[in-house]
């Protein structure tokens, strides 16, 4: 048995601890937002926050997550309308849409650590996450908006 | 009609396309309208919508409340088709964008042939979209005149209201007051008044793709996401290769070590579609994955095993030494002639290395029965491809089959192939359950059905003056469609058939005298593994070599590259194009061309060891031509070889826009899946295996890789063409030729790795001591 806090709810589960995080999530939570792409850590579409840092959890074994906060997709904002989420529409980013929920949640770390992320930031935090449809363009613009609109708040608190 | 169509009469009551009437009846709480057989125009609407004889395709529903409700029968991978689709509908109904919803269907016979590909979609639904719409609006017209006691010609329809000066109607209430039941033959259908472009409301103006939302909360659903009660995970166990295995023994004794697992199936397969395949079953994806690396199959193993990359190279090379065989695609008369009197002549091959899909979203199915029908739950771009072959395998008639719809994590002609449907239904069938199958990414990619690797040869005749008077091109590479579905080969012209999707490109709208195509198959290539349809197929390597060679050529014959392909591009003759849909011919490919040229600053000073190079493609295939230029930029390290891609410039004329910001996110993709190919990715085959099985080895373009994109597009109201697929094939020859404008050194295969680019450039400095 393993708990630990996903989404803001505590999660009891009956797995072995070296379970893949990604299917713990998937299966046994039942939240399909987080995607399953290369199994090595390597495309990003397992991306969710362990205590707000960003991990890939396909290769995140439920053991090393007792008692830890685990934040996906469905958990990034209760109505899905945090300014990356916001920008992602504006910029009409996704095209197949299956590795952005990855970009998406590595773009929120990014913007934590550099709140007007520069090209060469975007470059080097992004490169981890794989968008086969290559909508690196509007990934790189909609993390811009996004930056540009959470510093607006931050001015404003 | 483009060639695919031509086939769809084999699916269907031959002639069905022209002769369609439409009908509109009750049904529900409101109305369907859709196209129906010849027979049943006359037939009574009403009936025909209640018994649901409205075969062979419903567009679309209207409701009480003057909700409009599209059917979509094509895939939705990326390319926010639905959105594409459902604007046609809309803008010629004359109703709110915002009342307008999607339904993306499941399969049933009365959909007609359902496939997503070859760039199609669009073009080949606008003119029955775009007459659905506009029955409907002259319907809803009539009605809502009745109702308001004018005269129909005193109305107009506009956001889904019919008004007649200050009286006004809602969609919504004449649906519910009016009697909407119509029958219109195909003659009449025919002459339905169609709006100016100048009219459209929404077709070429700013939208956001419906499907989009869901993509940023985690709330869209793909195949993977698939479930049902009391299913079983499971993992296929492969062998080696495709082809030619047959299972020895299983010993699951390690697999039963692991908690949760269930069984090892070898299946049984009356459908030839998985060989050898072996299914682990398991209580969850975790268990299935270790116990299948647990479970120990030997196999028995062909001549498959012992095919490596370069003796498939080696292999196209000898049958294009052979004259005799394959199929003469293009074949005009005096080639030889034009080659005996020629001045001087250039000769050049070009390769292509084996390339794979890596779709994000693994392959994967869920398969079940209940009451007597066969579901299959995954994302698919060729229904009608793979529900025969899925009756076949589990033994039962295709109205016992249908495949429910899910969105795809990528398709790039993947999921053409269902062949990943296939072991999840006879697991399912042999275990009694439902059962979800997932492939691992070294599964999907082991079991890819890749690009081929090609081999070309190309040949020009120069005569008098430089004019050039001859050409030749042949092209060899495993054929997807020989190998999947060899009804849909068209003959050639000396009677031999041909994949028309691995040739097109090379019947090029470049005017150059005698001009032979010859499409060759590798049946090495066919037999060692299962060919697959890559985003844009043939033109991936046809327009590789040929914007090469056009490049040679023109640095042979000593002019300027884009003066050299404008010179050929003169729109005369079987190059001055025909309408509708591909009015203008060769001047509109000249036309893109210029524009290009003038936008990357063409001609202009560059620094050291920085090219630019220029390339065009007519995007498909002649029947539907996507016109397209780029001009690539790109700086070579001499030291390492590296080739660093800075700006890309692409200019489209697609015809009518319909969806344009779509349009846009395609053309950005396609072209960077171009870069890619040529920089970026290519695995090759040892021993009847791709040497790459994820992304430790294989290596897509990303982020930090992606150059400045100038993409801008030719306003037009022609015909709507592809967009999915022509930015791709355009931008390798490009590269290759903005290296050889940088540092001199002509690279003729992709991927272009460094070490070749440094090898050349070793091999320039030898020469030139």
């Amino acid at each position: 048995m393993t708990t630990f806090n996903l989404n803001g709810r505590p999660l009891t589960v009956d797995a072995a601890d070296d379970t893949p995080l990604l299917w713990v999530i998937r299966d046994l939570a039942g939240m399909k937002g987080t995607k399953f792409g290369c199994g090595i850590g390597m495309c990003g579409a397992c991306t969710v926050h362990l205590n707000g840092r960003a991990v890939r959890s396909c290769i995140t074994p439920l053991g090393a997550v007792a008692d830890a906060a685990i934040t996906t997709i469905e958990g990034l904002d209760p109505q899905g309308q945090h300014p990356l989420q916001k920008a992602w529409i504006e910029t009409q980013t996704p095209q197949c849409g299956y590795c952005q929920s990855g970009q998406i949640m590595q773009a929120a770390t990014l913007i934590k650590d550099y709140p007007n992320p520069t090209d060469a930031d975007i470059d080097a935090v992004m490169n981890g996450n794989l968008c086969r449809c290559m909508a690196y363009v509007r990934i790189r613009k909609a993390i811009k908006l996004a930056a540009e609109e959470m510093r607006g708040a931050a001015i404003h608190e | 009609m483009n060639k695919f169509a031509k086939y769809q009469d084999q699916a269907v009551p031959a002639g069905l396309m022209s002769r369609r009437g439409f009908l509109i009846g009750a049904a529900g709480t409101g109305f369907t309208l859709a196209f129906a057989g010849a027979g049943l125009v006359l037939a009574d609407p009403a009936t025909a919508v209640a018994q649901h004889a409205f075969e062979p395709t419903i567009w679309y529903h209207i409701d009480q409340d003057g909700i409009v409700t599209v059917n979509i029968i094509r895939a939705e991978m990326g390319q926010h088709v639905g959105t594409a689709l459902a604007r046609i509908v809309a803008d010629e109904l004359e109703v709110k964008w915002e009342s307008v919803r999607l339904d993306y269907v499941d399969t049933d016979p009365k959909w007609g042939l359902m496939v997503t590909g070859g760039s199609w979609s669009v073009w080949q639904s606008f003119p029955y979209l775009s007459q659905a719409g506009a029955a409907g609006r002259i319907a809803l017209i009539e009605e809502g005149a009745k109702l308001l006691g004018v005269g129909k010609d005193a109305c107009i329809a506009r956001d889904g209201v019919v008004s007649a000066g200050r009286k006004s109607i809602s969609y919504g209430e004449i649906v519910r007051r009016g009697n909407l039941t119509r029958s219109y033959s195909a003659d009449q259908l025919k002459a339905m008044p169609l709006k100016k472009p100048a009219e459209r409301r929404l077709i070429g103006l700013p939208t956001k793709a419906i499907d989009i939302p869901g993509k940023t909360n985690g709330t869209a659903r793909y195949g993977l996401d698939a479930e049902v009660a009391g299913m079983v995970y499971a993992r296929p166990k492969l062998p080696p290769t495709r082809n030619g295995c047959t299972v020895t023994s299983i010993d699951d004794s390690a697999a039963k070590q692991v908690k949760g697992y269930i069984r090892s199936i070898a299946l049984d397969d009356p459908s030839g579609t998985v060989p050898g395949w072996v299914v682990v079953c398991a209580d969850s994806f975790t268990a299935a994955n270790h116990a299948a690396d647990q479970v120990k199959v030997v196999w028995t193993t062909g001549e498959a095993a012992k095919v490596s990359e370069q003796d498939l190279l080696d292999h196209g090379a000898k049958l294009i030494d052979d004259p005799k065989g394959g199929s003469l695609v293009v074949a005009d008369e005096g080639v030889e002639q034009a080659f005996a009197a020629a001045k001087t002549t250039l000769e050049r091959s070009y390769t292509t290395s084996t390339v794979l899909h890596f779709q994000l979203e693994p392959l994967n199915a869920l398969a079940f029965e209940k009451d007597g029908i066969w579901e299959i739950h995954t994302g698919n771009q060729w229904q009608s491809l793979i529900l025969p072959t899925l009756a076949k395998a589990l033994g039962v008639g295709e109205d016992k089959v249908v495949l429910r719809t899910y969105l795809l994590g990528g398709g790039f002609g993947r999921r053409l192939n269902g062949d990943y449907s296939v072991p999840a239904a006879l697991a399912s069938k042999a275990i009694g359950k439902p059962v979800k199958l997932v492939f691992t990414r070294p599964d999907d990619v082991h079991f890819d059905s890749p690009r081929s690797p090609s081999v070309q040869r190309l040949r020009m005749a120069f005569g008098e003056g430089g004019k050039v008077t001859g050409m030749e091109h042949h092209a060899t590479a495993g054929w997807p469609t020989q190998v999947m579905i060899p009804v849909f080969m068209p003959k050639g012209k000396n009677g031999e058939p041909y994949d028309p999707f691995s040739i097109s490109g090379a019947d090029h709208w470049y005017t150059v005298g005698a001009h032979r195509v010859r499409a060759i198959s590798n049946d090495l290539a066919n037999n060692t593994f299962r060919p697959g349809w890559l985003r844009s197929v043939g033109p991936g390597w046809t327009n590789w070599a040929l914007e090469s060679f056009m490049d040679e050529a023109a640095h042979a014959a000593g002019v300027d590259a884009v003066a050299f392909r404008l010179g050929l591009l003169d729109a005369q003759g079987k190059n001055a194009g025909t309408a509708p849909n591909a009015t203008g011919g060769a001047a509109r490919l000249a036309h893109v061309l210029k524009r290009a040229a003038e936008k990357a600053g063409w001609g202009g000073a560059l620094p050291k060891d920085t090219g630019i190079g220029v390339a065009t493609t007519f995007g498909q295939e002649r029947d539907m031509p996507t016109w397209c230029a780029c001009v690539a930029r790109v700086k070579v390290d001499r030291a390492t070889g590296a080739v660093k891609l800075e700006k890309l410039t692409l200019v489209v004329d697609a015809g009518t826009l319909v969806h344009p910001d779509g349009a846009l996110a395609q053309t950005e993709g396609a072209a960077l899946w171009g870069a890619s190919m040529a920089l970026h990715e290519g695995t090759e085959f040892v021993n009847g295996q791709v040497k790459d099985s994820n992304l430790n080895t294989y290596t897509p373009l990303r982020m930090r890789d992606v150059p400045e994109l100038d993409i801008e597009f030719v306003q037009s109201s022609e015909v709507p063409v592809g967009l999915g697929e022509p930015g791709t094939t355009v931008v390798g020859p490009a590269i290759a030729n903005a290296i050889f404008a940088a540092v001199g050194v002509r690279l003729r295969h992709i991927p272009i790795r460094a070490e070749a680019v440094l090898q050349a450039l070793k091999e320039q400095s030898g020469k030139s001591v």
